[in-house]
């Protein structure tokens, strides 16, 4: 009997060690893919910006990026865009995460796809779509002026508002997706009890609602404005070319300049930026939690 | 307290349809004031729904409501003023224990030092005191649904609602919690609306039990009345044990199968009525004591088809001429325990003529 268990015990073992390699290999073909087309490739990034213009170890590309002021300038430009467009995504996407939460389900889901849709499309393709509508011929200028809303065709693109109108276009679904979510899960009972112990409707939302739907404004925000600073096609095409975030300096710097160091520095610097955005977002989420801000 | 602590409710023709679903039926409900009613039916009776009525989050089609003097079925839940406390608790998961129990002396604008001080009698009411900077998520289910029932009284509300609010606990706790709810509203005296779909808890805790069925209330009474004097068969089998036997009632004899039933009941239409019996008040007779339990009480013949140890009691169930089985329940003593017969033998079950009930076939 003794020498049985034991028998099975090192079988029982074998199994255990056999189920996780099998995870270890469903996972593999990804991690693959991820090595060969990220972390091959930021890696030459890194190496590439810190080899100065003779083929020598340097820092000069980075001394750059602090000396000239039109870099700081493309910096804060592109936070500042980035910010604007998190802003106005929150101010359009509450509200219809809020109103899609609390419609049946059914109902809700065909809504979705209506958010889900633009997904469908390439981004180049909406971002002219955006520039047919809204340039000085354009569908929304010549509508205005006919029904007498404006005489002069307003300055809709090729400038920072048709920039942010084609970003937020884009983001806002990355904004709705993760709040929807989290406003589903708060359970009805908790507005229940909050109206049973004399909250009106509004103070139940303040008071209950919002902060249980804060998890899923936060990771939604943080997305929308992690990527707003990586966008190149949108500014480009928008923005007239007086718009310029780091994303087109990059491309400048290659296409015109041939300055495969500076911006690779450019990236490093924008890339080492973001990330260093997500895991301060990360620890106050997670402080939040430790306070019980969290939806069950 | 300067007022009084309680209201009576009035319910008058509530009316609520699903579809082709009458959740509730022209209900009618006069809940006294200070009381502890329970609202007692299966699933889909209709109990929560006229919970919620009274809560305000379900608006009924047509009828009335009163808390004491005043009509409320317009009013919107959060004017109504009264407490609840919900299956799930409903804590808010964002705020501490404490912050949970202020939250609604914070909504009446109650002083920050009168907070902190009702907070505190609140949890010291319910046994958490020291409880008040925990976090929900911390609390086991027992502790929860304290402070849910803190949170649902401090505001000193005149009317308590609780849907449910021990089903999500295990027995021994559930069995624990009953009597301390019993406990506070015998010390805070507010009328109480309880539901409940378990027959046991409702005949433990209540004043006086409603049975709802299909969205209409079949009966009102007190739980000893509810469980000894059912109205019908229903209530009979809903709440407790039951066997029917099919009777004739004739120039004011009970004949079961011929033989002639001694009941005390009076008043009854002649023609076909059922005989209701409790399985624990019936006693089992075996050989030569059969002859003498005739002398007072009725007896059933028959043969033991199935024993059944519980711990604390035994099942025998008799198989009697005509087919009909009759459970009999005992209590679980040694003698007892070893007088039990082996299925097939024949026995006898006696009961008193008082414990015999007799009520309508067809109700139900």
């Amino acid at each position: 009997m003794r020498s049985d268990a034991a028998l099975n015990a090192a079988g029982l073992r074998r199994d255990a060690r056999a189920e996780r390699i099998a995870l270890f290999g469903l996972g593999l073909p990804a991690l693959a893919l991820v090595t060969v087309t990220m972390v091959i490739p930021v890696a030459w990034l890194f190496w590439l910006s810190f080899l100065g213009d003779d083929g020598a170890l340097s820092l000069e590309h980075y001394r750059r990026l602090i000396e000239q002021a039109s870099y700081a300038r493309i910096f804060r430009a592109t936070f500042e865009i980035s910010a604007i467009v998190t802003a106005i995504c929150i101010l359009l996407g509450y509200p219809l995460a809020y109103v899609l939460s609390q419609l049946p389900r059914r109902i809700a889901n065909l809504c979705m796809i209506g958010v889900l849709m633009p997904f469908w499309t390439s981004i180049l393709v909406r971002t002219y779509a955006w520039l047919v509508l809204l340039q000085r011929q354009g569908l929304i200028n010549s509508l205005g002026i006919r029904l007498g809303l404006w005489d002069e065709p307003l300055a809709l693109v090729h400038n920072l508002t048709g920039t942010l109108i084609g970003m937020v276009h884009i983001m806002l679904p990355f904004l709705v997706l993760p709040l929807y979510g989290s406003m589903r899960a708060i359970d009805r009972d908790y507005l229940k009890a909050a109206a049973n112990l004399g909250a009106g409707p509004t103070r139940a939302f303040w008071l209950v609602f919002f902060p249980l739907s804060l998890p899923g404004l936060s990771a939604g925000a943080l997305i929308v404005f992690i990527l707003c600073l990586g966008f190149y096609v949108t500014p480009a095409l928008l923005g007239g070319g007086t718009v310029i975030m780091v994303a087109n300096r990059i491309a400048s710097d290659i296409e015109i300049f041939f300055n495969w160091g500076a911006a690779s520095a450019l990236g490093v610097v924008l890339l080492v930026l973001a990330a260093a955005i997500l895991l301060a977002a990360a620890r106050l989420i997670r402080l939040d939690r430790l306070f019980g801000g969290h939806a069950p | 307290m300067a007022r009084d602590a309680s209201l009576p409710i009035t319910v008058r023709q509530v009316a609520k349809r699903y579809g082709a679903v009458r959740a509730l039926d022209d209900v009618d409900l006069d809940i006294r004031s200070g009381e502890f009613l329970t609202l007692l039916g299966p699933s889909g009776s209709g109990k929560t729904t006229l919970l919620m009525v009274l809560a305000g989050f379900t608006r009924p089609d047509q009828g009335s409501l009163k808390f004491g003097e005043t009509e409320v079925i317009r009013l919107a839940p959060h004017k109504r003023g009264i407490g609840m406390v919900f299956q799930n608790y409903a804590l808010f998961p964002h705020m501490s224990v404490g912050a949970n129990i202020a939250f609604p002396l914070r909504l009446r604008r109650v002083a920050k030092a009168d907070i902190a001080r009702r907070v505190d009698e609140a949890l010291a009411l319910v046994q958490l005191a020291g409880y008040a900077s925990r976090r929900v998520d911390e609390l086991s289910g027992g502790q929860r649904q304290r402070v849910a029932l803190a949170r649902a009284i401090v505001f000193e509300p005149r009317i308590l609602l609780m849907d449910e609010p021990l089903s999500a606990l295990d027995k021994q706790l559930r069995e624990h919690m009953q009597i301390e709810l019993r406990r506070l509203h015998e010390q805070l005296g507010m009328t109480t609306v309880y539901v409940t779909h378990d027959q046991r808890e409702a005949l433990t805790m209540s004043d006086r039990v409603a049975v709802i069925h299909h969205g209409r209330i079949m009966q009102l009474d007190a739980p000893r009345r509810l469980y000894e004097r059912p109205a019908n068969r229903f209530i009979a089998q809903f709440i407790g044990e039951s066997t029917f036997l099919p009777v004739e009632l004739a120039d004011g004899i009970v004949r079961y199968a011929g033989e002639a039933v001694r009941v005390t009941q009076t008043g009854l239409p002649a023609g076909r009525q059922l005989l209701m019996l409790r399985p624990e008040r019936l006693r089992m007779l075996q050989g030569a004591a059969i002859g003498d339990g005739a002398a007072r009480d009725n007896l059933l013949r028959g043969s033991v088809q199935r024993t059944v140890y519980q711990g604390d009691s035994y099942l025998i169930e008799v198989r009697l001429a005509d087919g009909t089985v009759v459970s009999m329940r005992g209590v679980s003593t040694e003698r007892a325990l070893a007088a039990i017969p082996q299925p097939g033998e024949p026995v006898a079950l006696a009961f008193a003529p008082e414990d015999a009930v007799l009520m309508g076939e067809d109700a139900g």
